[in-house]
């Protein structure tokens, strides 16, 4: 039974190590833009009925732009932390909601990228 | 360490999980302590502490037969499964669980919208089907049906209905289960069942006749722990031609009364969609000496609240009415309310408001362009879903009371005089006062809500929440009011409220608990029924 109990705990190990050994997609902007359209536009699409963007007008109180897609100071790392852990009154999303590759997508959509400048409104 | 369920040991819950994986695929098991951290009630006021109810693992199945095998495997080993639809229950507790350790079972990845029929009205919905993903199937398919949605549309039709939510259009589709018909189930034994018509094999009227035969256990799982809902259907509107919108205001306290009589029949009579009640005097909120006119320990007199009215040029009640149908008769059924109230409530006016073609324009969408200042919540009222109403939320979230009491003008008095006196004690806003609105969401019933912030970083303010929620259950349930949705770690305390017969209620479903789930694996807790194992330890819940 022990034996058992332990190659129960072995198998259990498996799942995180063969997910983070898969090779990684290359984030994707575009497919970043989707995601967000579906997941953040709801609540930081630009105007003031969009709770997000509300929230981080108050916020930044004109010192950065209440709108996430005209943030430059973003890096996917921000986008995932708050993402996953959430921030006052924003509520984190799942695996389930927004995958890893979505979210590394979402994270380079939401990075400047001198190559696309200006590309995004 | 991930929290493990109580009896459970740390091989039995690691193999369960192992041979979840094997079922599901190794990416749709999660226990590790950041996967698991949006799985935490983000409005928690117990966060971090010894109340709060942590999942110990999540598993996100794609199919039915996958919820069949993780159902099976948590029998085989006792481990108490909690599903979610969309995991957005928040100030109800969000996709926390009822007992520590349990494995959530998340169904965000059974987002199929199976149907939408707009010739004879419904849709048919996997759990993970958000309001948006519904809307958006509805819109892409060009079906002339609308939704009723709640406020926030990232939540799921079935996971709303099974919590009895609530939506702003006609009266028999604002009650979410109430419109609800057909669902498919997975039994504690992992059996599949159909309610309704979707019991008889071939039938085609799964989502047209809601009971089949013989007795009908759907509202088992609503609120309930029978069974994990893998579909459901839902009764949609038509699409309606035109809206047309309209405000009357009485002028005394007593007049409401009356008011609510009238609304009553025209609601009752299918002519009026939400009725949104209010007083005009809130706004004097700001003035103190109308806060301490308005809550009046005892309650201010009518004389009293009339003469502060009538000194502020302001009506003391009002209520905005919304019709929906073809032009011609959304105008009659207005000018038949108009005249009915009028006629009968000396001083009563009316004003015409907004009507319009159907499908809105954004800016009618955004309610911006009435002629008076208005309450509703257009979104809402045509069934669009969006994130709006996330601007009311303040501090990290709330908590919410929403008692339910009876249509009449004299209970919404009484519910405003007994609530300020007994949160008085409170330091937070008055959400019961002398012109304290009723909310009119469910069919046929009235509710008021009391929804204090909490705040993440100030444990004694949640504290003192908390208390206040606990004070407001019982003083409520001594008048005959109960709450009619709560979080898990209110639960306990509002079904104890509803004790008619020395609990016979609950006695009868704890009873059906235990025939149908004899381990107690699905949901132990919720709805205040815990199954044998579990239940020995009810009043001591708070700390499991």
């Amino acid at each position: 039974m022990r034996v058992l109990t332990l190659i129960a705990a072995l198998a259990m190990a498996t799942p995180a190590t063969a997910a983070t050994e898969r090779p990684a997609p290359r984030p994707d902007p575009a497919k970043g833009a989707a995601v967000f359209a579906k997941w953040c536009a709801p609540c930081h699409a630009p105007g003031m009925r969009h709770p997000g963007t509300a929230a981080l007008a108050a916020k930044y109180n004109g010192q950065l732009p209440p709108e996430l897609e005209r943030r430059s100071d973003l890096t996917p790392d921000m986008v995932a932390l708050y993402v996953r852990a959430g921030i006052s009154l924003m509520a984190p999303f799942r695996k389930t909601e927004i995958s890893d590759p979505q979210l590394a997508d979402l994270g380079a959509y939401l990075s400047p990228r001198p190559h696309a400048k200006g590309a995004r409104k | 360490m991930a929290v493990l369920p109580p009896g459970v040991s740390a091989a039995d819950f690691a193999a369960a999980l192992s041979q979840m994986a094997t079922a599901l695929g190794a990416d749709w098991v999660f226990s590790s302590d950041d996967d698991l951290g949006p799985y935490r009630d983000s409005f928690s006021p117990v966060w971090d502490t010894a109340r709060e109810r942590r999942a110990g693992a999540a598993v996100a199945p794609a199919d039915v037969a996958q919820v069949q095998s993780v159902v099976r495997i948590a029998a085989r080993y006792g481990i108490p499964l909690f599903p979610i639809s969309t995991g957005k229950n928040f100030g109800y507790g969000g996709p926390s669980p009822n007992v520590n350790g349990s494995i959530v079972v998340d169904l965000k990845r059974m987002d199929r919208v199976i149907e939408v029929n707009d010739q004879r009205h419904f849709a048919l919905v996997e759990p993970g089907v958000s309001y948006f993903d519904l809307y958006r199937a509805v819109q892409e398919r060009g079906a002339k049906v609308w939704i009723d949605c709640p406020d926030p549309g990232w939540g799921s039709p079935v996971g709303n209905a099974l919590e009895r939510g609530v939506g702003y259009t006609m009266g028999h589709f604002r009650d979410h289960f109430g419109a609800h018909c057909g669902i498919e189930a997975v039994l504690p034994n992992g059996e599949v069942v159909r309610t309704g018509m979707g019991a008889l094999p071939g039938s085609q009227s799964w989502q047209e006749y809601k009971y089949g035969f013989g007795p009908d256990p759907a509202g088992l799982f609503a609120q309930g722990n029978f069974g994990i809902v893998t579909k459901m259907g839902f009764r949609l509107m038509p699409a309606p031609e035109h809206y047309r919108s309209g405000l009357i205001t009485v002028p005394r306290r007593r007049d409401f009364v009356a008011l609510v009589d009238h609304v009553n029949y025209l609601s009752d009579s299918f002519m009026v969609g939400e009725a949104v009640y209010g007083s005009p005097l809130a706004s004097l909120m700001g003035r103190p000496d109308f806060l301490a006119l308005a809550t009046k320990p005892g309650g201010a007199s009518d004389t009293d609240l009339d003469a502060a009215a009538s000194a502020a040029g302001l009506p003391s009640w009002q209520v905005e009415l919304q019709f929906y149908g073809p032009e011609a008769a959304t105008a009659a059924q207005w000018a038949y309310a108009r005249d009915r109230i009028c006629s009968a409530i000396p001083g009563a006016k009316a004003v015409a408001g907004e009507h319009f073609s159907l499908p809105p324009t954004p800016d009618q969408l955004a309610n911006t362009t009435q002629p008076y200042h208005s309450l509703i919540r257009r979104n809402g009222a045509m069934g669009v879903p969006s994130l709006g109403i996330w601007k009311i939320v303040r501090d990290n979230g709330h908590v919410g009371f929403f008692p339910v009491l009876p249509r009449s003008g004299e209970a919404c008095f009484d519910m405003q005089r007994v609530m300020c006196d007994a949160l008085r004690e409170f330091p937070l806003p008055p959400f019961f006062s002398a012109v304290t609105a009723p909310l009119y969401w469910h069919t046929f019933a009235f509710q008021m809500v009391f929804a204090p912030s909490v705040k993440r970083d100030d444990p004694a303010h949640n504290a003192m929440v908390d208390r206040a929620m606990r004070k407001a259950v019982e003083v409520a349930a001594k008048h005959g009011w109960g709450d009619y949705r709560a979080a898990p770690i209110y639960q306990d305390a509002v079904a104890d409220t509803y004790s008619f017969g020395d609990h016979a209620l609950r006695r009868m479903l704890e009873s059906m608990k235990d025939a149908i789930d004899p381990q107690g694996i699905i949901a132990p807790g919720r709805g205040g029924i815990w199954p044998r194992r579990y239940r020995e330890s009810r009043d001591g819940r708070t700390s499991a």
